[in-house]
């Protein structure tokens, strides 16, 4: 099994402004229209995007697609799995019933409620449909990289 | 009497339409101009708390901020500006000198826009840089006066050369400090040099360790305050600077507030956190030429003559003796820095009106050194407001050997010229050190396009170079007939030491 690419946050150039939130959000309205995703489009999308802040310092967390990830144990339904060719981590909404186990299991915290049509768990899906997650691509100061398992560990051993 | 109320210098316009709410603008702006009322969901903006840095502008998703100047509001007339009326009335409020950040904005000529360049038609050939070989590369030190060539099987030198810089492009990046500027701006500099080939400069804010991996490409800078300076800090640069003068302020010496030398700063300038580190206007082991050359052979000693020690020094009326004097005192480049030339603070007054353009101050220095015979002794870099290739072509066929850029390559980094970098509230992350906005600049994306820049310009100074049918950057320096003046009188001319345009070789 091929393993997922994962997004790389780096704290240190993260400034805050949550363009990622906002372009995450865009990327899954069903318009894919910035202005109409945020002005026509109800229920609004729940953005993947976990941000955490502290005086200066300041990230945005996403799912990790975690090799061991307990959240595919917690899931009562199947709702969420590990998509085979990409290694990634998926979320059904159909399958998924709201008991919002995964989002008790994440060690992350990175799985969202979403209260929209109706009660589902909601998470990242590293932007599937599009050639790049959303999130990666408009960081205006690239503190939001994507990498393969090569380029994790280069950076890892580099940090 | 009514309080005095500031004309916004710029509108801040909303397009309400396309405002998503985002709140963006509202936790960027360090100014503090927009605010985000939830009980009424709406974005207020205060216009008069914009510096017009423009960096709401470029991060709105939506294309919903538009940063607009604002029309003056009192009477101006061609003697009484509204910027002079405000800052009467600013003074008059406040008892204090007034300060500003970047390079003079007064209206003086502008000669370089008054310089055009020659190329070659029928009979001379141009050259197509792109098919043939073209040779920008720059060395900065004393040149000797005649080389002599060992005569035996292989040639070999006789000469002994003095040190050199080796540069792939006759462009540096000018003296701007840790302190001044964020470590990471510091950081997209010293790294954009050392890939391309140039040299960048630590100003007199000594190097601290992480810019150490680029040291080798580093001019360390000796100033008055002499801070950061010892042993380790002269051996790592490629090549040393005497501070005497700044463009932006000449006669003035530096004032970094405590409030901008955290922990970082102070352990790199070596001087107690939160104090003010102030350098004093004159170096005052320096009061003639005499004393200067003390100090140049002090630091020539102290690095065993391996590398070049020149000195900088602010463009005034009397450049041309003054820089003969400092070649005479042994310096192996000097430093001329014009009326244009930026800063990170100084009095408004000072900046506006002290110093000559450096057009003019490039043309007598080299003048008067080659007058002298001692043109070779010296290379001279020119610094101050340089905005394109063609201004660095200019200065070069004026006779400087290779320009400092400091706001051009601020601008690459994100500067929008808005003036305010005194205040250390940058909201571009270059001009301060408040670490909620140091880290908007990433210094990967800095040095990549500070590298963008010295690549296109030196591009674009090949093709110049080819137009005129020169094949190498040497054969420009100082070739004063590939320039001709438009629209300047005949000192301007003489100044010069151009033709006007129309007349023929």
């Amino acid at each position: 099994m091929r393993k997922p690419k994962r997004i790389i946050i780096r704290e240190e150039y993260c400034m805050g402004c949550r363009l990622c939130e906002v372009y995450c959000i865009t990327q899954h309205s069903k318009s894919k229209d910035i202005i109409k995703a945020y002005r026509g489009e109800e229920p609004r999308p729940v953005s993947g995007i976990y941000f955490e802040e502290k005086g200066s310092v300041s990230f945005a967390l996403q799912c990790r697609h975690c090799d061991d990830a307990p959240c595919l144990e917690a899931c009562i339904t199947g709702a969420m799995y590990r998509d085979e060719g990409t290694g990634m981590v998926l979320h059904d909404r159909e399958k998924c019933v709201g008991c919002w186990m995964c989002i008790m299991a994440c060690p992350y915290g990175v799985i969202k409620p979403d209260f929209g049509e109706r009660k589902v768990a909601s998470k990242c899906d590293l932007c599937i449909e599009a050639e790049f997650p959303a999130c990666v691509e408009h960081c205006p100061n690239e503190a939001i990289i994507l990498v393969d398992e090569e380029g994790e560990r280069i950076y890892k051993e580099a940090v | 009497m009514a309080k005095a109320k500031y004309r916004p210098e710029f509108i801040v316009q909303r397009d309400d339409e396309k405002c998503i709410r985002c709140q963006v603008c509202v936790r960027m702006c360090s100014n503090d101009v927009h605010t985000y009322y939830p009980e009424t969901d709406t974005v207020i903006s205060e216009s008069s708390r914009c510096v017009g840095c423009h960096f709401c502008e470029d991060l709105c998703p939506t294309g919903a901020i538009t940063i607009c100047r604002s029309e003056p509001q009192i009477k101006e007339n061609y003697h009484w500006s509204g910027t002079e009326v405000y800052n009467i009335i600013k003074q008059a409020d406040s008892g204090g000198v007034l300060l500003t950040g970047m390079g003079c904005d007064r209206p003086y000529k502008d000669y370089f826009g008054h310089m055009v360049l020659n190329a070659s038609q029928v009979t001379n050939p141009s050259i197509d840089p792109l098919r043939e070989p073209m040779e920008l590369k720059t060395f900065i030190g004393g040149k000797p006066e005649v080389v002599v060539i060992k005569k035996s099987s292989e040639p070999e030198l006789a000469t002994q050369i003095p040190p050199q810089l080796e540069l792939e492009t006759p462009i540096m990046f000018s003296a701007m400090s840790y302190g001044s500027i964020s470590l990471n701006a510091c950081k997209s500099l010293a790294k954009a040099a050392c890939d391309f080939g140039t040299c960048w400069n630590t100003g007199e804010g000594g190097l601290h360790r992480d810019l150490l991996p680029y040291a080798h490409r580093a001019i360390v800078q000796v100033a008055s305050g002499r801070f950061g300076v010892n042993k380790e800090y002269l051996d790592a640069g490629c090549a040393i600077e005497i501070k005497i003068g700044q463009g932006a302020k000449p006669g003035i010496g530096g004032h970094l507030p405590g409030e901008k030398v955290p922990e970082e700063v102070s352990r790199t300038r070596m001087i107690p956190e939160g104090t003010d580190a102030l350098s004093p206007a004159p170096h005052h082991d320096i009061y003639s030429i005499e004393d200067l050359k003390q100090l140049i052979f002090a630091l020539k000693e102290a690095t065993r003559y391996e590398k070049p020690v020149g000195v900088k020094i602010a463009a005034v009326h009397n450049v041309a003796p003054i820089a003969s004097g400092i070649v005479r005192a042994g310096a192996d480049f000097v430093v001329i820095d014009g009326i244009r030339g930026g800063t990170g603070a100084a009095p408004t007054v000072i900046r506006n009106n002290v110093g000559i353009p450096i057009e003019l101050a490039i043309a007598v220095v080299d003048r008067r050194l080659r007058e002298e015979g001692i043109r070779n002794r010296a290379s001279i870099i020119a610094a101050g407001g340089f905005r394109s290739s063609a201004d660095v072509v200019k200065a070069i066929a004026l006779g400087a050997d290779a320009v400092y850029i400091g706001t051009a390559a601020l601008i690459a980094l994100g500067c929008h010229l808005c003036q305010k970098c005194y205040t250390g509230k940058c909201n571009w992350g270059i001009a301060t050190q408040d670490p909620y906005l140091t880290k908007r600049l990433n210094p990967e994306i800095g040095a990549r396009r500070a590298y963008n820049l010295l690549r296109a310009w030196s591009l674009e100074i090949k093709e110049m170079l080819g137009g005129m049918g020169i094949n190498a950057i040497e054969s420009l320096r100082g070739n004063r007939e590939q320039l001709r003046g438009v629209g300047l009188n005949e000192v301007e001319l003489e100044l010069l030491g151009i033709k006007h345009a129309g007349e023929a070789w």
